[in-house]
């Protein structure tokens, strides 16, 4: 079969790679009908994220349909399925508390993990060998452990991008905005106004806030999040986005702020320019300039949420700001599974269509060029769906 | 040879505060580490230079080490060729064991992890090393495991304490390839978390002490390998089966 596989930073090759079998007795197989590119991909297309193997199959964004499972599978040939990228048993004590993304017994790389992180999280698609090393979605087939529980059969009523951002992108935005515990009159700030952050704001207005202000410095992403998702927006390269905010919330900051970019923030100004060098002599893994702006930003008392991927360390992290403020700083990886069944309503209620953030539809073959112009942001790209 | 089991005892303050400078070295190891270290001294007082400088360090640290009876290298490695004062399990009278001690949370009920414990013929399920374990009445066993090279060893052993949901200690038998013993205790975790265990292992390695320390700069860490053997029973019985990716598609060179 044709898979789109990682071979250094900045190479990622169509091969032709063997068909997945079943390894497990809770696997399924699965035909891929669509999968996407998330920026978290982009992640490992710089060689951000440790832990990469030459001819590791990428994607965790897809569905399809299941076309063989293990003898302990409750799903059969046939079914339409959306799958979560984070891997879980739904046995352990993590998944019996709804923390899906921390499962206990889905990672098999979770001694290496121990060593950096202390515990280890559960396993993702495609995502290094610290998260398991599982062969990802960008494929013709993949194989889908713990399938029982890791997979949601999809109404015929919903067609396929449409329940296709179910793997990740609007549920990692919906909880992002969850976790800022909005209530009535609130308003939230959105840094980074990538597919995640399009999600962020329209969960924030979902669950009651008043206003949502969002910040990136691409007019496209801006434009988006204006006419889509009924957000102020701010330019960061045209004007000073702390005072901005301050003159916008009467002096008092935002009740909550969303960091929706992560460890590859760009940003301008002295801040920027330092962690661009640590980063480049290996002094600094990420670079937290969204994330030092959310906290300065954020009004006393408020929340912090982060739904942007962090890998290492990070400098100069404002945290007497935080504490000073009494912040909530609210993180960690989607915990997809608990988000499956309540967004599937939204959209089968058309309270939402995700498929709004699709800019551009290619073939597999084409994914090599749709990992550089999602990167460098050409053509306004926001997010690139394919088709195996 | 086997002194009979004692009961677990819990590692006292004074004991870990001990354990930085106690003995750790036995008498005969002590006595050679004197005359090696004393043959090196000589050795590098005659050769002087860089070499000499070298090998009188070397010889000094031997001497230093045989009259502390302590080696800073197995602390370091978690070696005792001295019998500890605080290890749980002393069936081995043998003063070279290695012990391991590991802990995990298993949420299920503590008769059901028992009682996959208790039938020791599931254990190869999860311990990488054994190759098969067959009961032969409930108290006695065979056990086979793989050892470096290629090669098998294999031992009898017999339940020396049984409490049900809550304790099983083992011990080989005399005439075993290795000599071993082992305590695996079962707690009732508190607000329904299912089940705490504590296993201790204690081993004299084959090849001997030295075959430890050369297991163990190889990467043969016998602490972490019971934490993944503990960790795949976990996810045995949690998940019922052990996550892997071996066997899946990759892309080739």
């Amino acid at each position: 079969m044709k898979a789109v596989c990682w071979y250094g930073p900045g190479d990622v090759r169509v091969t032709r790679v063997p068909e997945p079998a079943i390894l497990n007795p809770r696997d399924a197989i699965v035909r891929v009908t669509r999968t996407a590119i998330c920026g978290s991909d982009l992640h490992l297309f710089g060689g951000f994220i440790p832990g990469m193997k030459s001819g590791d199959i990428l994607g965790h964004e897809f569905m399809g349909e299941v076309v063989e499972v293990g003898k302990d599978s409750t799903l059969r040939r046939g079914d339409r399925v959306v799958v979560p990228f984070a891997i879980a048993c739904g046995r352990c004590f993590f998944c019996q508390r709804e923390l899906w993304a921390l499962c206990d017994n889905s990672n098999p790389s979770a001694p290496t993990l121990e060593k950096l992180y202390g515990y280890a999280g559960g396993g993702v698609f495609g995502y290094s060998h610290l998260y398991g090393g599982y062969a990802g979605g960008q494929a013709e087939y993949v194989r889908v452990p713990f399938a029982d529980v890791g997979a949601l059969p999809v109404p015929e009523s919903v067609d396929d991008e449409q329940a296709l951002f179910l793997s990740d992108i609007f549920p990692t935005g919906y909880m992002a905005a969850e976790n800022c515990n909005i209530q009535s009159g609130d308003v939230v700030a959105v840094w980074g106004c990538g597919p995640v952050g399009q999600f962020a704001i329209r969960s924030a207005f979902m669950l009651g806030a008043e206003r949502v202000i969002a910040i990136d410095r691409f007019p496209e992403r801006l434009h988006m999040a204006e006419s889509q998702g009924k957000a102020e927006v701010l330019n960061y390269e045209d004007l000073d986005v702390l005072d901005e905010i301050n003159e916008r919330t009467g002096g008092r900051g935002p009740d909550a702020c969303i960091d929706a970019v992560g460890m590859e923030a760009h940003g301008t100004g002295v801040s920027a320019f330092y962690d661009r060098a640590k980063q480049a002599v290996k002094l600094e893994t990420d670079r937290p300039t969204a994330l030092r702006e959310a906290i300065q930003a954020c009004r006393k008392g408020g929340t912090v949420s982060i739904p942007g991927v962090y890998g290492g360390v990070v400098d100069k992290l404002p945290l007497g700001a935080a504490f000073a403020k009494g912040l909530t700083l609210r993180m960690g990886q989607t915990h997809v599974h608990r988000y499956l069944r309540p967004l599937l309503g939204r959209i089968e209620r058309a309270e939402i269509d995700p498929s709004f953030v699709i800019t551009h539809r290619m073939t597999l073959d084409d994914a090599p060029h749709g990992y550089g112009m999602f990167r460098d942001k050409d053509d306004e790209c926001v997010k690139v769906v394919l088709r195996p | 040879m086997n002194t009979p089991v004692t009961a677990l005892t819990t590692e006292s303050a004074a004991h870990r505060r001990r354990r930085d400078t106690h003995v750790n070295i036995d008498e005969v190891e002590r006595w050679a580490s004197l005359v090696l270290g004393s043959l090196l001294t000589v050795y590098a007082v005659s050769r002087g230079g860089r070499v000499g400088m070298v090998t009188g360090a070397a010889g000094g640290m031997l001497i230093y080490r045989a009259a502390r009876g302590h080696s800073t290298l197995y602390q370091a490695l978690g070696i005792e060729s001295e019998p500890s004062h605080v290890a749980p399990v002393m069936s081995l009278a043998h003063r070279r064991g290695v012990t391991v001690r590991r802990s995990i949370a298993i949420n299920k009920p503590v008769d059901e992890v028992y009682a996959f414990w208790r039938n020791f013929e599931n254990l190869p399920r999860f311990m990488r090393h054994l190759e098969s374990v067959t009961c032969d009445g409930p108290q006695k066993s065979h056990w086979v495991a793989r050892a470096p090279a290629g090669r098998r060893v294999s031992w009898d052993a017999e339940v020396v304490d049984e409490q049900p949901n809550s304790r099983i200690a083992w011990r080989s038998l005399e005439d075993a390839d290795v000599r071993n013993a082992g305590t695996v205790e079962f707690e009732r975790a508190p607000g329904g978390r299912g089940t705490n265990i504590r296993v201790s292992l204690s081993y004299v390695p084959p090849g001997g002490k030295v075959g430890a320390v050369i297991a163990k700069l190889f990467g043969e860490e016998p602490g972490q390998q019971v934490h993944e053997d503990l960790r795949r029973l976990k996810q045995l019985l949690e998940a019922g089966e052990v996550p892997t990716v071996a066997g899946q598609p990759r892309g080739g060179a």
